[in-house]
């Protein structure tokens, strides 16, 4: 505001003191030259009083006249010059301020200045997106979908401007800066108390590196979560400290390993990790034996990395020729028949379609499926654009990057419990990942579950953590009970008690909740609020408890206790 | 030199010295306070807090407010004056008179204010 304010005074200086001297002028002309009486006879000239009412309406166009009475020709002579003189005057005034705010650095400073008070009036608790191209904008949908508030700041004008025309529910701020700069960063809100975390998920890795040290050295409180891709910046980033680095070629090389070992378990990390409000993942079931992957860069050294297991043989097809030291490697870009046959194709049980170019990969799956139908077609998409293609061409397992960065950033952020979720969850038998998977789909009807927790504690849970105190027994069962019909269960799981260091796994309904026990759930959106209910009314609490119906308010309970 | 500055303390020092030229003599008569005076003393001054908009530091903007107050007592002095003259056509009394010069008289001490500063800000210069 101060800034804007002082801008413009400074540049309509000029303008302003030509219309003053211009009008002093004027005034100051009418006062000496001399009037004439309606009988001819010459009258005094006017006082400043009528010389500055005249000059006012004249200078402003608006023209009453002749007042206050008919001009002599002397006067109607200096009268003609004042007219063109403030005439000008105002043009100049107005033209200035016109172009003032055509200025395309005026415009920035408004459009900052007005973000910045945006941020800084934030209440609700906010996430820091910088970078909002594919990945940003899923993240922000997610976010909004699950209600956080979020401030973006991306450097792309044009995809801020696009941002505006996104429905999201809130009037979340929208900066074009670039992020990685520390003035900027301060200005999105980064030492704001509200400020929940960063995520650093522009395209440019030194730029989400700048993004990383920034936060961890001017607000080392909150959680930064960056997305690299080369491993140099990978091990850039960790030296410091930052909390989460999301590779998108690590994370989905490891899936892939993960769903040839144990597809059950992968499914279920599909299903609690997906963004919510999308349709659930179809089954994948790669299988072991001779695997191709086309292209050996970033990506495909990843795949290769996690691929080894036992009871899978790797052959590489890169155009450059490289290859694992231990593999067999064919020099070629995939989409030739002849590269592929080298390859073992017709023996071969899978292909991952790797490389950085979307219609190299698609041909090669093509191909592919061509030569040896049964194939197991892995693709690696690029683009989020060219979604109609690799919609229409199904591949067996689609990599999209900026889908995978988004879901890891998502769990990641807003259920902190999930990561330890599944970390206790790999160490589980195939069979239980299994079941939980089973449940979860029946519960969801093919949406993707809204995984969440919630602390037993007086903020977020007022009238469940009273009755836990005094002794009430509530069981896990109960919990999930419907508020309106205690009968009915509420369509969610619970996924894991925390409490304390200790952690209970899928509980069952008869497990005893204590205060400041930390639930993680997965279940339908509604549930989310009707939980909220279960906890904090005293009303539905009671009722859920005990079956009986009580009415009023504390106030009202104060008053007329009921006898028992 | 800077022509900036050079214009900026000529017209804080020209308003103060009108100013101080409509003040001067005795408080209730007129013809020792000549009209064409005020509205100079006007003008200057106006231009004056003009070019002292969009100043950020401390100095320039206790200047400004200063300034603001002179403009503000000036015009008062000035409507009272066409009030007198033209609207209740009391004339220039005595006590129509001493009200004028006397709003001037706080314009001047806002004035004084200005050009102190402006002085104790060219000693402090080390330059």
């Amino acid at each position: 505001m101060n800034s804007v304010f002082f801008l413009v005074l400074r540049r309509m200086r000029a303008p302003i003191i030509v219309l003053i001297v211009f009008y002093a002028i004027a005034v100051l002309g009418l006062t000496i030259v001399p009037g004439i009486n309606a009988d001819g006879t010459p009258a005094p000239a006017m006082s400043f009083f009528h010389a500055f009412y005249f000059i006012s309406f004249t200078a402003t166009t608006i023209g009453f006249g002749e007042i206050p009475r008919a001009f002599s020709d002397a006067q109607r002579l200096w009268a003609t010059a004042c007219i063109y003189m403030t005439v000008i005057a105002w043009s100049y005034s107005i033209l200035t301020l016109l172009a003032l705010l055509q200025d395309k650095a005026f415009q920035h400073t408004l459009v900052a200045s007005r973000f910045a008070r945006h941020v800084v009036r934030m209440h609700a608790p906010f996430f820091l997106v910088c970078g909002c191209g594919e990945t940003g904008s899923l993240i922000c949908r997610a976010l909004d979908i699950l209600g956080y508030d979020f401030v973006i700041l991306d450097k792309d004008a044009q995809r801020v401007e696009e941002l505006d025309l996104e429905d999201f529910k809130t009037n979340d701020p929208t900066l074009t800066a670039d992020a990685g700069s520390a003035a900027n960063l301060l200005m999105a809100g980064l030492c704001h108390p509200q400020c929940k975390g960063v995520l650093a998920v522009t395209n440019d890795d030194e730029c989400n590196l700048a993004i990383a040290i920034n936060t961890r050295l001017l607000n080392p409180d909150i959680p930064v979560l960056a997305r690299a891709r080369s491993r140099g910046v990978t091990a850039s980033m960790a030296s410091f400290g930052t909390h989460h680095i999301v590779n998108a070629y690590e994370r989905f090389a490891e899936y892939l390993a993960l769903a040839v070992a144990s597809p059950e378990r992968f499914r279920l990390i599909e299903i609690l990790t997906g963004l919510p409000g999308t349709t659930l993942p179809q089954v994948h079931l790669p299988p072991h034996g001779r695997w191709i992957i086309c292209g050996y860069g970033l990506f495909g050294q990843s795949i290769a990395r996690y691929l080894a297991l036992p009871g899978i043989t790797l052959t590489v097809i890169d155009p450059e020729g490289e290859g694992p030291a231990s593999g067999h490697t064919v020099r070629g870009i995939g989409t030739e028949v002849s590269v592929l046959e080298a390859a073992g194709i017709m023996e071969a049980h899978g292909i991952v379609a790797g490389s950085p170019n979307d219609i190299n990969n698609l041909s090669i799956a093509m191909m592919a499926k061509k030569l040896n139908p049964d194939i197991f077609v892995v693709a690696r998409q690029n683009q989020g654009a060219n979604d109609v293609l690799f919609d229409t061409f199904r591949a067996d397992f689609s990599m999209v990057h900026t889908r995978i960065v988004a879901q890891e950033c998502i769990s990641i952020i807003t259920t902190p419990l999930l990561s330890r979720f599944l970390a206790a969850i790999r160490q589980t038998d195939e069979s239980e990942s299994h079941e939980l998977a089973a449940r979860l789909e029946a519960i969801c009807k093919g949406q993707v579950p809204e995984v969440w927790s919630v602390q037993l504690d007086l903020r977020n849970a007022a009238a469940a953590h009273k009755a836990l105190l005094n002794n009430w027994p509530l069981s896990a069962g109960q919990l999930l009970s419907d508020g309106a019909r205690r009968e009915a269960n509420l369509p969610a799981i619970i996924l894991m008690v925390e409490r304390g260091s200790e952690i209970f796994l899928l509980p069952d309904a008869e497990f005893m909740l204590k205060a400041e026990d930390a639930v993680l759930l997965a279940g339908q959106h509604f549930v989310r609020s009707a939980l909220n209910m279960t906890l904090r009314n005293a009303n539905v609490l009671h009722y859920i408890l005990t079956g009986e119906d009580r009415g009023g308010g504390q106030l009202w309970q104060l008053l007329f206790p009921r006898r028992r | 030199m800077n022509l900036e500055k050079v214009i900026f303390a000529f017209f804080i020092v020209f308003a103060a010295t009108l100013n101080f030229g409509f003040f001067i003599g005795d408080i209730d008569r007129p013809e020792l306070h000549n009209i064409y005076e005020l509205f100079a003393a006007i003008v200057v001054n106006m231009i004056a807090t003009v070019l002292k908009f969009g100043d950020r530091t401390q100095i320039g903007a206790v200047l400004l407010s200063t300034s603001l107050v002179a403009d503000l007592q000036l015009i008062t002095a000035a409507v009272i004056w066409a009030i007198a003259v033209h609207i209740n056509g009391t004339g220039m009394t005595p006590e129509v008179t001493s009200s004028v010069v006397s709003l001037s008289g706080g314009a001047l001490l806002a004035n004084i204010i200005s050009v102190t500063m402006l002085v104790v800000e060219t000693v402090m210069m080390r330059r």
